[in-house]
């Protein structure tokens, strides 16, 4: 049957997001706090978080940019992202922001240009996964299951 | 879950910068039964609460206070339990804000058990209330409610606000759910000084 092809695939894919680091146990805390009552909750947090790491990596991009780089301000913004990503679970994301904080410490522009290329990316990375994950429970709800979030 | 009806009449006020943040502390607390109000600040905080700040001129320099609008209100809001949360676990921090008066400490992200624990300052808070000589007399049910500007507010989550400025900090990056020392003591033989403290760094 299609719904429990759906929901091994997703399964499979859940736990390899897990595996592989993408993910950490604060996401299975985001999980658990989705219910009947609250069944868009993962995909609310989520979609709060692609905005705000958008805004966040723009505003490094810029603030690296600057003549005289504030690195008050840049460390600012990577504790934020820090923190949100940390939240949702974005166990890679997170981990990138702490090793960018601590060339902030150094005021080192060249490697925090390096770090902020590095967030970029596991950002980007997570951001598919989570899309196609998100996209797989869509389906198996489409298909009438049961959300397997 | 079963429910007493007490738990339906706890308000907590929960104050994070990161809209993120302020959902799952919201999403927690609600799943846990707590009625919830979510503010960006701790201004925003104290203007929920009732306080008005004031900007004074004193000789030549500007200081900006906050007061209650009465004195009953001041003693009413200082019976208010605080938990600080904070992403970073500096113990050093941690323990000026319960030498201040918080009541504990919860490192970010934020989790059920930890939402669990506010019940007991919750209970302590309602039968601190009324006048010393009528404690004993009294039991928690039975206890009469403050009204602050309509509501009440029974525990203040305050959020340490974004990092503005601090030049270099360590970063103790172990991921501890309470990550204070043994010599820290929860009992609460320390006089409170106020009852909310807003943690700026």
């Amino acid at each position: 049957m299609e719904v429990d092809q759906l929901q091994r695939t997703f399964h499979h894919y859940h736990a390899s997001l897990f595996n592989e680091g993408f993910l950490d146990e604060q996401f299975v805390q985001l999980q658990q706090l989705q219910d009947e009552s609250n069944p868009g909750f993962v995909v609310e947090v989520v979609s709060l978080f692609f905005e705000d790491s958008e805004r966040l990596l723009n505003d490094l991009s810029k603030a690296l940019d600057q003549e005289n780089v504030d690195f008050r301000k840049i460390d600012a913004h990577v504790h934020q992202l820090k923190g949100s990503s940390s939240s949702i679970g974005a166990q890679r994301v997170r981990d990138a922001c702490i090793a960018f904080r601590n060339f902030c410490d150094e005021r080192n522009i060249e490697a925090c240009l390096k770090c902020l290329q590095q967030v970029r990316q596991e950002y980007l990375l997570v951001k598919t996964k989570l899309e196609a994950l998100l996209r797989l429970e869509q389906q198996i709800v489409a298909a009438g299951g049961a959300s397997p979030m | 879950m079963g429910l007493a009806a007490a738990d339906s009449q706890f308000h907590v006020l929960a104050v994070d910068d990161s809209l993120i943040d302020r959902k799952l502390i919201e999403r927690l607390l609600k799943t846990s039964s707590y009625q919830v109000t979510t503010v960006d600040s701790g201004s925003k905080a104290l203007e929920f609460l009732g306080w008005h700040e004031e900007d004074e001129r004193n000789n030549s320099s500007e200081e900006t206070s906050v007061s209650p609008k009465t004195h009953q209100e001041s003693s009413s809001l200082r019976n208010i339990p605080v938990v600080i949360m904070s992403s970073e676990n500096v113990p050093s921090r941690i323990t000026r804000c319960l030498e201040e008066g918080a009541e504990e400490f919860f490192l970010k992200p934020v989790r059920l058990s930890d939402v669990n624990k506010l019940k007991p300052h919750m209970m302590r808070t309602k039968c601190c209330n009324k006048d010393d000589d009528d404690i004993q007399n009294q039991k928690p049910e039975n206890l009469e409610k403050q009204e602050i500007n309509g509501e009440e507010i029974q525990s203040v989550l305050q959020l340490q606000q974004q990092q503005q400025q601090q030049p270099s900090q360590t970063n103790n990056n172990t991921n501890k759910r309470k990550s204070m020392d043994e010599g820290l003591s929860p009992d609460r033989t320390r006089p409170r000084y106020n009852g909310l403290t807003v943690m700026s760094n």
